[in-house]
């Protein structure tokens, strides 16, 4: 159970298979193997514990990630928008490192001792100059193969550890060898930091499908990569779904992309009206929603294309509510909703979701495994499983509202507030109440042109939602604060409702 | 016979035959392709011939199953050779297919 071996399958089956182009260059399968087996003799030359990555997509991450397994070194992408500090803090952590980077990325970092640092056109020269010996990967199915930081939208981030066998487990579990056409492309548009961004490149080599590098996405090349490339499968996460969309209502036109056949989307939670307009704009494309952890080496659960279109033609409303749904787990995945007393909940009643499965990692290198000892791991998600045994996702219990002993969650709200003809956008946070202990606090966001007073807008929600769920604090900003990812900073807007009431 | 790990990969003596072992059972077990037992990786091969010529030929990407599902198989290199267990002959796992997510 080693990530190489999903490479190796690959190249034995389909050597002159193209796996990867990006900006004019194609690499084969085979080219891509004999890459990674030489450029794990560069990771082993510096003699270092970890292989960073800081750095966009280019063929340098997919040569980079198999080497690292090869160097038997854990490998390490990092996210290159973060801080000047944040990111020299995350550098100091895995010295010795080689660090694979570019110019443009390392420009204002004092790079810290104990980190060598290669530019990705040297690495991917040094990869491509010569044919190693065809030696099998070191270690065990236990071994680290990936350390990713997380996000940090509520704190310093944590150093998520995945081994050889949970990633290995989710693409066995999930993919079949080989499966992809002669002519299937995938587009990665997300970055190489990402757990998607892994997971796609993982994927697509188990089944043998090329993969189309988009380095910094927008719409506009979005769309003309499908078109030029002939791209059949693409991943996005929700924002860059929103911009696509966007960008093609602007435009007034058609999509124009033929070959297009699937789109996947994950890492957060997809507004109903932005599903709604790409299933209009893409009529014969199938959607899949894919839920996933980057603990859990991805996705958990699926929505797929004939829940989509029937969720989307439906008038029966538990039918069309699917669309909001992340579906239900996969095959080798088991899932629960847990009470605060760890009680396990029926259809219908909201909880924390838990997980086990061997694709679940839940570990990270700091604490340890979060795994209890039936192997179950709490995924910090709140949540609710419908009859049917769809998943709805609510939002993070991190995020939920403690008001007078009554666990609020802010997606209800807000699910509750999108509705109202006057807001584009909202976000749900506890404000801190001298008689509750925590209140309910919204950012709104109002649309071009439109307005709602405070009274309007509590009104709206006391006519849908119980009374303990109408905001006491209302503020309005022009935007709200968003990662790159999409993911809401609502540690940052949280401070904001601190600062006012201190 | 010996035991096997969930991640064990090995070879077949004879033909091009690879597997790796996804599943199995916590007692020492006869792994064979075409009736001869499956050696080590870095095994030598021995010059030879499968024990019998009849049954189907192992494929790649395939994952493989005894009838009582406890022993799984992934194939990670076609051969010539019948993977089995004990003297049962293994077959192919049916498995549903899901829906590309990444």
């Amino acid at each position: 159970m080693n990530l190489a071996m999903a490479l190796e399958m690959a190249a034995e089956c389909h050597p002159q298979r193209i796996a990867v182009s990006s900006g004019g260059l194609h690499l084969s399968y085979a080219d891509l193997l004999t890459a990674a087996r030489a450029g794990a003799e560069v990771i082993r030359d510096a003699k270092v514990a970890y292989l960073g990555v800081l750095d966009v997509n280019s063929p340098a991450v997919p040569i980079a990630l198999f080497a690292a397994a090869y160097a038997g070194v854990p490998y390490v992408p990092m996210n290159y928008r973060l801080t000047r500090p944040e990111l020299e803090s995350l550098l100091r952590r895995i010295a010795p490192a080689l660090l694979i980077s570019d110019e443009v990325v390392l420009a204002p970092l004092e790079v810290p001792s104990g980190v060598k640092v290669m530019l990705r056109g040297e690495f991917q020269r040094l990869a491509l100059s010569f044919t190693p010996e065809p030696v099998s990967a070191p270690g065990a199915p236990h071994d680290t193969a990936i350390q990713l930081f997380t996000s940090g939208t509520t704190g310093k981030p944590k150093a998520a550890v995945l081994r050889h066998q949970n990633l290995m487990s989710y693409v066995l579990g999930t993919v079949e060898f080989a499966s992809a056409g002669e002519d299937d492309a995938i587009l990665i548009a997300v970055p190489p930091y990402h757990i998607a961004g892994i997971s796609a490149v993982l994927s697509s080599t188990y089944a043998g499908r090329r993969m189309v590098q988009l380095p910094n996405f927008d719409a506009a090349t979005w769309l003309r990569l499908c078109r030029t490339e002939n791209v059949t499968n693409a991943f996005v996460v929700p924002t860059m779904l929103s911009r696509i969309v966007d960008h093609l209502e602007q435009e007034g036109g058609r999509a124009g992309v033929p070959s297009l056949r699937a789109i996947a989307y994950g890492g957060g939670k997809m507004p109903l009206a932005v599903i709604e307009l790409a299933m209009r704009h893409f009529p014969g494309v199938d959607f899949t929603n894919a839920y996933g952890l980057t603990e859990t080496s991805s996705t958990i659960c699926l929505l797929g294309p004939d829940d989509h279109r029937s969720g989307f033609e439906s008038q029966d409303p538990r039918v069309r509510r699917r669309l909001a749904s992340v579906g239900r787990p996969v095959p080798t995945i088991e899932l629960q909703v847990r009470g605060e007393r760890g009680d396990v909940l029926a259809p219908g009643q909201a909880g924390e979701i838990f997980v086990r499965g061997e694709q679940v990692a839940g570990e990270y290198l700091e604490q340890g495994s979060l795994l209890d000892s039936d192997g179950w791991f709490p995924t910090r998600d709140r949540g609710q499983i419908d009859e049917f045994g769809y998943v709805y996702l609510e939002g993070r219990a991190d995020d939920v509202i403690v008001r007078g002993g009554e666990n609020i969650s802010p997606g209800e709200i807000e699910d509750v507030l999108l509705e109202h003809p006057a807001v584009s956008d909202v976000a749900v946070v506890a404000v801190p109440d001298r008689q509750w202990g925590e209140a309910v606090g919204a950012v709104v966001v109002f649309k071009d042109g439109a307005e709602a007073t405070d009274a309007e807008l509590q009104d709206w929600v006391k006519q849908r939602l119980r009374s303990s769920r109408v905001p006491t604090v209302i503020r309005r900003l022009d935007q709200l604060p968003y990662n790159e990812m999409g993911k809401v900073l609502r540690r940052v807007l949280k401070q904001q409702f601190a600062d006012v009431s201190s | 016979m010996r035991l096997l790990k969930a991640g064990t990969r090995a070879k077949c003596a004879v033909c091009d035959t690879e597997v790796m072992v996804v599943r199995t059972v916590p007692a020492e077990v006869a792994l064979t392709c075409g009736g001869v037992e499956m050696v080590a990786m870095d095994a030598a091969k021995t010059p030879g011939a499968h024990a019998g010529t009849a049954g189907q030929v192992a494929l790649v990407g395939k994952r493989y199953v005894n009838a009582a599902d406890a022993v799984e198989l992934l194939c990670t290199k076609g051969g010539k050779g019948e993977l089995a267990v004990d003297g049962e002959a293994l077959s192919v796992k049916q498995t549903k297919a899901l829906p590309s997510s990444d």
